[in-house]
């Protein structure tokens, strides 16, 4: 049994990503990720960690994709602006299959935006934010206990298909203090045979991004691709809640789908027949959450202008059926504005 | 028969692809003999930038990474971090060290990162088919800067191996060329040193290669290399103009 504390959402993530062995962190501030940085560098002399505050978030990206190159656990956290800076760097890991765990706490955009809860960083996470095909598998926790229980989860996703994760977070799950379960300490494999180490008793390891002519460089997308299904066709995770019997179905990932919890415990009190979904990798999407449910209508919710709810109509018979409500700005419903909602389409 | 003339066997089978008289050819054998003569190899991880050297990966039997453009002393900072026992070499052009990733080489010396940097000044983008690069001399005509390089819109060519010197965190920094025998034997000597310098732990080193580019200057390799010694040299003195061993 692991040890059971009282803790902040980012000290939690910081916490857990140390006991998972990841000993390195490189990062520049921005609120509210800060204590991510913050918590590394506090740890960094008993812990035995590498912190370095990188110069840019440009630079932070390159260096993680430098120590994910030697084979050992790495780590960034930022927040919207850092995490546009990073896409280059994002591109290039994919490509180079960089097994990194990058944190993307979200605040509202566009630009500087302000830096309270926001989910408009959905788009840019899951569809790529940088340029080429490639896919970010994508983890969304909803408690404090969850984004300890996703950090231990990514690190082993990153290595077990070299690809890099994205923990996207959000300032309400971030700052909010919860008790929780800490993970056990473990000591990591560091031993593959594709690292940079040094050519000693192996033939020398290459890694690079650098395609050499349209051949060689299909070929190398078409491996791509074929992990990708790979990752989509065995990594959905979602939690349905008494989907079995309802007649509408909110879907709500983050920090949202708590107050979609609150929402549908009140309808339900009500008489109401309401379910939830709430998808936990947003890449791959769970649309294997969705299989058989032909008669439902579907209710998402989001603190954007309508982001996820594309996934969800993707993954639906009939488009038709898929309503959308959200909030932006670092405006968050509370769980009677959804509760409306829910009663205004009960009513249709 | 005595063999007084071979191939490092550092390096590969595969051909180098660059332009006949590139200077990068001549600064990759060296690195490869240093390598060889030091028993480095088990121990060696370079990373490569974007430009012309992009495809060195292939001819070394080293572990080999290329970075994005620019970013090369990012990611040399993440493994030598990670690593701190092993040589990591960063291997530079003069647009992706002086221009997109100024930032990135700046704050490695800030910071004192421990590993070694090979830069290549031709004064000019040599893979994207010869543009002005911060290097570039004042009215030097590139593609891009075709009436020649003002410096009212442009600025002057920048000095590396100087400005860098004067961070805290720098250790070595040195100017060379391989224009002439005496000078690869110096350049050799002086990116020696540095690997040396990072194998004692010391802080950065750095080596500025001033590396004819006839390709991208459109003339013929003599011809490049006499440029090179007459015009080059007079804006970019060689030289050593940090190096704490030296002043003790
Ligand atoms: C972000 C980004 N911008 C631009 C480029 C295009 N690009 C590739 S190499 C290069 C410049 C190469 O010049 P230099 O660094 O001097 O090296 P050389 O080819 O002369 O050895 C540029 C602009 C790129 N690959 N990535
Ligand atoms: S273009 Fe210039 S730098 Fe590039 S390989 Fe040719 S000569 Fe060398």
């Amino acid at each position: 049994m692991g040890e059971k504390v009282f803790m902040q959402g980012n000290a939690a993530l910081a916490e857990s990503a140390i006991r998972a062995g990841c000993r390195f962190f490189f990062g520049y501030p921005i609120t509210p990720s800060s204590e991510l940085p913050e918590y590394y560098a506090a740890k960094a002399p008993q812990e035995n960690l590498v912190f370095v505050q990188a110069e840019t978030e440009v630079a932070a990206f390159n260096m993680i994709a430098g120590v994910a190159s030697t084979g050992k656990r790495v780590m960034t956290g930022t927040s919207g602006p850092g995490f546009s800076l990073g896409m280059e760097a994002m591109s290039y890991m994919s490509a180079a299959g960089l097994p990194a765990v990058v944190v993307n706490v979200m605040r509202p955009g566009p630009a500087d935006g302000d830096i309270l809860a926001a989910q408009g960083d959905y788009f840019q996470a899951v569809k790529g934010g940088g340029h080429g095909d490639y896919n970010i598998i994508v983890l969304a926790p909803y408690s404090v206990q969850e984004t300890a229980d996703l950090t231990v989860k990514a690190f082993e996703l990153a290595f077990k298909y070299r690809n890099p994760v994205v923990i996207l977070s959000d300032a309400m799950l971030a700052k909010m203090m919860e008790s929780l379960e800490l993970p056990e300490r473990i000591t990591p494999n560091e031993n593959y045979d594709w690292t940079m180490t040094g050519a000693k008793g192996r033939k020398h390891n290459v890694i690079t991004t650098c395609g050499d002519g349209p051949i060689q460089w299909e070929n190398y997308n078409l491996a791509l691709q074929k992990k990708y299904k790979k990752i989509a066709d065995n990594e959905q995770r979602w939690e349905s809640y008494q989907v079995e019997d309802a007649e509408i179905i909110m879907v709500a990932f983050g920090s949202v789908a708590r107050i979609a919890l609150g929402a549908m415990k009140k309808a339900r009190a009500e008489g109401m027949k309401v379910g939830i979904i709430r998808p936990i990798t947003l890449w791959p999407f769970p649309q294997k959450a969705f299989v058989g449910l032909d008669q439902q209508d579907f209710f998402v919710t989001e603190l954007n202008a309508g982001q996820m709810v594309e996934d969800v109509k993707l993954s639906v018979k009939d488009k038709e059926r898929v309503s959308f409500y959200g909030r932006m700005g670092g405006m968050t419903p509370t769980p009677n504005e959804l509760y409306e909602k829910l009663c205004e389409l009960y009513r249709k | 028969m005595k063999v007084i003339y071979k191939r490092p066997p550092v390096l590969t089978e595969a051909y180098f692809k660059y332009c006949g008289g590139c200077g990068h050819g001549i600064v990759n054998k060296l690195i490869a003999e240093i390598i060889e003569e030091k028993n480095w190899l088990e121990k060696t991880i370079i990373v490569w930038p974007i430009g012309c050297s992009v495809y060195a990966d292939q001819y070394f039997n080293t572990d080999s990474i290329c970075a994005l453009h620019g970013r090369a002393p990012a990611l040399g900072t993440g493994i030598k971090r990670a690593l701190p026992e092993n040589l990591v070499i960063v291997y530079q052009g003069d647009g992706d060290l002086v221009s997109e990733g100024f930032s990135e080489i700046m704050h490695s010396a800030i910071r004192g990162e421990k590993f070694s940097v090979v830069f290549i000044n031709n004064a000019i983008y040599g893979m994207t088919g010869g543009q002005m690069a911060p290097t570039t001399l004042l009215d030097q005509k590139t593609t891009t800067s075709p009436y020649g390089r003002k410096e009212e819109e442009s600025g002057a060519p920048v000095n590396m191996a100087e400005l860098i010197s004067q961070i805290k965190g720098c250790y070595y920094s040195e100017r060379v060329a391989v224009n002439t025998p005496q000078n690869i034997l110096a350049t050799k000597r002086a990116i020696k040193k540095a690997f040396e310098y990072q194998m004692e732990g010391k802080g950065l080193s750095f080596v500025e290669v001033l590396s004819p580019c006839p390709t991208g200057w459109k003339m013929k390799p003599t011809k490049a290399l006499e440029w090179l010694g007459a015009e080059m040299m007079k804006i970019y003195p060689l030289g050593v103009f940090k190096n704490p061993e030296v002043a003790k």
